[in-house]
Formats: structure tokens, C-alpha cells, sequence
């Protein structure tokens, strides 16, 4: 049911009901290491390009998301997964492997939450009962996407940001099948957003007006306010981006900054790991939410999250074309059932 | 509450500039003014060196394909990326930085096949040194034939 | 003394670069397209010869000396050759330097492969 200007209330409630997580070398090296399920030691792990170890990266996590479930492809009514490659690569060739039918998505670093969204919404409309939504990057295949060349000698500016290597899956269910609780009680999906921000090496500044956009509106349309929430998670503004964030929550006379977690500020250790302002690329909140959040969700840790994953919707064509970095964000309300 | 922001791109960017990091140009400056005066001392000590059996403009011909040589080995066994961290200018600015934006693309685009792959990216950072060094020698070589027939 | 003034020359002519870098949003490769150009300009309104006599291979190993050779081997040609000297100068004076690239890349291209630390 749709609430206030760009919210719907989920009456079924879908649970989250496992989450299966992989992460890259460096990941793995940071603070949140012992959340993650799984990890590769390098960034080929034995395939031939980049592009491929994403795939593989990709296609492990949904597989290990099987076996915790304890389901086969034939009991998944569908997959919705996406990347940051050109024509989602990545998840194309990965979801090559099940035997499930496919939607792919492209939000940039926004597509784990919308692949939740559209995940909840295929069951609230009882068209499906189990759905997987899974995303991924990887640092080198988007470097070369978006980037330099790797052995090419520069400095980053201190507004960038280094992209996660991993991915993460979520399997949503009509039933609860599992010891979870948690489930999706409000969506919002998010405008688009574009305050002119031309910089490519910062994607947290150009992102952040979405944040609060779209959290802004949730918070409106549902009548809630900051402190109903335990935690207001958001993908990859990363360092520079969540000041902006708080910033504009500020000229609301709302303090944001204590209820606000970064997932690209918290998988690496920012003083001692070299990635600048944190880390960026749709597997950061894929694999921090499935590894870590998940975790003390149901640990009972944290009760009620609103989790907003931002993406900054640009091309190499289009800065070349001097176009401005649209962005954009869209919240999932999840809450642990009393 | 307001959902819709109501400021303009320009006072979004001063926020922006408000916010943002300074780089750390002292240290930048000291390790580019380093690295690169020594990359150079390098270039010298090999020109100097070459100068006892050749004449001086092979000497300048063996500096560079000397340093290129270097710069391009340390590519290759993914040294030169670290050392362009800490030097920035330092390293992309003399000729070893050149030859990095020639070798670095051309290890990367292997993945593609050799030909569109790695041959037809060979150039991508460097290509426009070339086109606009030899398009502007050429405007300028235009332009002094014509002066010295005037003049 | 000569290898202080080298060291010097260089390490300016990179210090200038890095303060366009850290205070503009100048990328490194449109730093080295503009400082080869600068180089190329210089050379003909006279100023890097100066500079090139002080520094010796701190003016010629900084890409703007790369600019500096395409310009004085164009001239040396034309003097030379006359006008065809114009477009076949350049490239042959700094040959050595292009060849050696392009081989030495090939090569390590054929070895080596990308990571990150």
C-alpha cells in the first residue's frame, strides 16, 4: 500500500531469512573480517580476468546462500541481482550457472537495496514466495571500467574511494523458514538527485543529497522520526560523503550523525588500510549488510535498521561528455518482529 | 520535514570545498621535488656515462630508452604504481612516467586479445602527449619556416 | 655541480606539476599532455634552451624536454631538409624514445600482469 508521496507499506512483511556473504583480500583484512562468510586470498583467485573472479565471487556467494537455506534452484522463484560492469556482466555470467529466472539491475551502488525493494514487492503482490537479491563488485574490474590502468603510477585524491571487492545475498521468503526475524516492513524508492557534482573522485558528495532525499521522505511519509530507528545504515558515501550528509540534515536542524552508519567507513580500517575515504561499489553494502548487519540483526543487537543504498548513476561517457553525476538512494525498512 | 533541498548547486559545492580533505601538498611537493630531481640525476649519470663512447645526441637517445627500459620493468613486476603514490608529479612528469602510461594500459588490456586488447590500448593514457607534442611542433614548425622566409 | 643543477631542474619542473595536481583538478595524463605542448612552446619562443643549458637532463627527462626535442628536431630538419623537414623533424629525433616504449611494453605486456598491493 502505497503511504505518503513515495513509500509503500509491506503488509506481508517478507523475512530476510539468510544472507550469504564473500569478500576480497583487502576486506578481509579489515575490521569486520570475522562477519564475512567466506573470502578470496587474492584478487584473480585463479581465473584469467578480473571480470571472471567477480562472476565466480558472485556465483560462490548465491551457491553458499543455497546451502544455508538448505534449498535448490528449482525452490527460488527468482533472482535479482546486478553490478557495476557494463551490461551486469558480472551477475549475467554468475546466475549463468542456476537454473532461475533472472532480472538484471542496474542502480550502481544502489542496486542491493533495490533488488530488496523489487524483491519484497514481487512477494507483497504474491506472485513469488522465495526470492534471492544479490549484487557485487570488484576494485580492479571497476578501476579498469572507470578508471586508470592499475600499474599506472598516481595519487588519489582524498576524496576518492576504493571499491569493495565482494558480494552478498540475500534470500527473501513469504514464510519464515528460518531463526531469523527480521523483516521488510516499509520501501521507499528513491528520486534522482543532482547538485552539478562533476568530480568522479567524489562520488560521496555527489550521492549524499539522494541520502537525504530519499531518508527524508521515508521519515516523512511514514511519521517517523530519527530516533525510531537503531541505525540509519547507508551504502558508500564514505567518509567525505557522510559529512555532506550530516551537513544537510543540519540546515534541517537534525542531527543524523548519531544514528547514521556508513558501511564504505566501517569495512576498512580508514587510518591504517590505504583506501582514502572508504570504500564504494555495489558489493560494499551488499556484503557489510549480509556479513555483518544480518548478523546483529539477529543477534537482536539492533531491532530496526533503515538501510539506504545510494548510487552514483554515471558513465565514463558521460563525464567525458562533461554531464554532472546524478545519484540517487533508495531505503528499506527493516525490523526485527517482538 | 523537507525532503526537497533548497540550496543551489553553487553553495552544494562551497559545502563541498568545506569538507573535503586538504591534500597533503607539503608532503606531495617534497617527494615529487625528490623523486623526480633523482630520476633526472639518474638520466644524467647514465648520459654522462654513455658520453665516453658515443657522441652526445646518441647519448641522449640511450638516456631515454635506458630510463624507459627501467620505468618499464618496474611496471611490469608492479613496482612503479607503489612508487607513483608516494612521488605523484614526481613520477608521472619525467620520461619513466611517460613510458608507465604506455606499459601500465598495455598489461592491462591483455585480458581483451592482443590485438583490440592490448594493441589498440597501448596509447590510451599516452596517446595525447603524442598527438598534441607532434601536432603543436608541427603548427610551430609551420610557423617558423614561414619567419624565416619573412624575415 | 652539474649532477646539483640536474637535480634541481628536475626536481622544479615536477614540483610544478604536483602543485597543478593538488591544487586543480588537473588529471595526471592531461598534465603530460600539457607540459609536453609547454615544452614544445618554450622551446620555440626560446626559453628551454636556458633552462636546458643549467639543467642538462633535468630539462631533457621531464616530458616538457620530450616537447623541447620534438621542437628543435623539427627546426634541425627544416634547416636540412626544408619544408618537408617540418613534419618529418619531430618524430625522428624523439624515435628512439617512441620505439623503445612501444617494444618494451609490448614485452612486458606479454609477462606481466596487473595486481594491487
Amino acid at each position: 500500500m502505497k503511504i505518503g508521496k513515495q513509500t509503500f507499506k509491506l503488509e506481508s512483511m517478507p523475512y530476510i531469512s539468510y544472507t550469504s556473504s564473500i569478500v576480497g583480500p583487502k576486506e578481509v583484512q579489515g575490521p569486520l573480517s570475522s562477519f564475512f562468510d567466506t573470502h578470496i586470498n587474492d584478487v584473480w583467485d585463479k581465473e584469467k580476468t578480473f571480470e571472471k573472479c567477480e562472476s565466480k565471487m558472485l556465483k560462490t556467494c548465491i551457491s553458499n546462500l543455497e546451502k544455508k537455506a538448505n534449498i535448490k534452484d528449482d525452490d527460488i522463484d527468482i533472482i535479482f541481482s546486478g553490478d557495476l560492469l557494463n551490461q551486469c556482466i558480472s551477475s549475467d555470467f554468475a546466475i549463468r550457472n542456476f537454473n532461475v529466472p533472472f532480472l538484471g539491475l542496474f542502480g550502481a551502488c544502489s542496486t542491493f537495496c533495490e533488488g530488496l525493494l523489487l524483491s519484497s514487492v514481487m512477494i507483497e503482490s504474491n506472485l513469488a514466495n522465495t526470492v534471492i537479491c544479490s549484487a557485487s563488485s570488484h576494485f580492479c574490474s571497476a578501476e579498469r571500467q572507470f578508471r586508470m590502468p592499475l600499474e599506472h603510477g598516481n595519487q588519489r585524491s582524498t576524496t576518492a574511494q576504493a571499491t569493495v571487492t565482494g558480494a552478498g545475498a540475500a534470500l527473501i521468503t513469504k514464510e519464515k523458514i528460518s531463526s531469523s526475524n527480521a523483516r521488510i516492513t516499509y520501501v521507499t524508492p528513491g528520486k534522482i538527485q543532482d547538485l552539478g557534482v562533476k568530480d568522479m573522485a567524489n562520488m560521496g558528495a555527489a550521492m549524499a543529497p539522494a541520502a537525504f532525499n530519499t531518508i527524508a521522505q521515508h521519515l516523512t511519509d511514514t511519521k517517523r522520526d530519527i530516533d525510531y530507528y537503531d541505525a540509519i545504515i547507508t551504502g558508500d558515501l564514505g567518509e567525505h560523503g557522510s559529512k555532506m550528509l550530516h551537513d544537510l540534515f543540519k540546515l534541517e536542524n537534525i542531527d543524523i550523525s548519531k544514528k547514521h552508519i556508513d558501511c564504505g567507513c566501517i569495512i576498512y580500517d580508514l587510518k591504517k588500510q590505504d583506501v582514502n575515504c572508504g570504500g564504494s561499489g555495489c558489493g560494499c553494502i551488499a556484503s557489510v549488510f549480509s556479513g555483518y548487519f544480518f548478523n546483529e540483526l539477529t543477534a537482536k543487537n539492533i531491532n530496526k535498521i533503515l538501510l539506504v543504498a545510494t548510487g552514483a548513476l554515471m558513465s565514463p561517457i558521460s563525464s567525458g561528455q562533461g554531464e554532472s553525476i546524478p545519484s540517487i538512494a533508495h531505503a528499506i525498512a527493516i525490523e526485527n518482529e517482538v | 520535514m523537507n525532503s526537497n533541498l533548497n540550496i543551489t548547486n553553487s553553495e552544494y559545492d562551497q559545502m563541498i570545498s568545506k569538507n573535503t580533505k586538504k591534500s597533503p601538498i607539503a608532503k606531495n611537493i617534497f617527494f615529487a621535488f625528490l623523486i623526480g630531481g633523482l630520476i633526472c640525476v639518474l638520466g644524467q649519470l647514465i648520459f654522462n656515462f654513455s658520453l665516453k663512447y658515443v657522441d652526445k645526441e646518441t647519448a641522449s637517445t640511450i638516456t631515454s630508452i635506458s630510463l624507459i627500459f627501467l620505468s618499464a620493468f618496474l611496471t611490469a613486476i608492479n613496482l612503479y604504481s607503489r612508487l607513483g603514490k608516494i612521488a605523484g608529479a614526481g613520477s608521472t612528469i619525467p620520461i619513466t612516467g611517460f613510458a608507465n602510461s604506455i606499459v601500465s594500459p598495455a598489461i592491462e588490456f591483455k585480458s581483451e586479445g592482443f590485438i583490440l586488447g592490448l594493441g589498440s590500448n597501448m596509447f590510451k593514457v599516452a596517446g595525447p602527449v603524442l598527438v598534441y607534442g607532434i601536432t603543436s611542433s608541427i603548427i610551430l614548425g609551420i610557423i617558423y619556416y614561414f619567419l624565416k622566409f619573412i624575415l | 655541480m652539474e649532477y646539483l643543477q640536474c637535480f634541481i631542474t628536475g626536481g622544479i619542473i615536477c614540483t610544478i606539476g604536483q602543485i597543478l595536481i593538488d591544487k586543480t583538478k588537473i588529471t595526471p595524463a592531461r598534465i603530460l599532455t600539457l607540459f609536453v605542448v609547454l615544452g614544445v612552446i618554450l622551446g620555440f619562443l626560446g626559453i628551454y634552451e636556458p633552462i636546458y643549458n643549467f639543467g642538462k637532463c633535468g630539462a631533457t627527462v621531464p616530458i616538457s624536454g620530450f616537447g623541447y626535442s620534438l621542437y628543435k628536431g623539427t627546426i634541425k630538419a627544416i634547416e636540412e631538409r626544408g619544408f618537408i623537414g617540418i613534419f618529418t623533424g619531430g618524430v625522428t629525433a624523439t624515435s628512439g624514445g617512441i620505439a623503445a616504449a612501444i617494444c618494451f611494453g609490448f614485452i612486458s605486456a606479454l609477462v606481466s600482469k596487473p595486481t594491487i598491493k
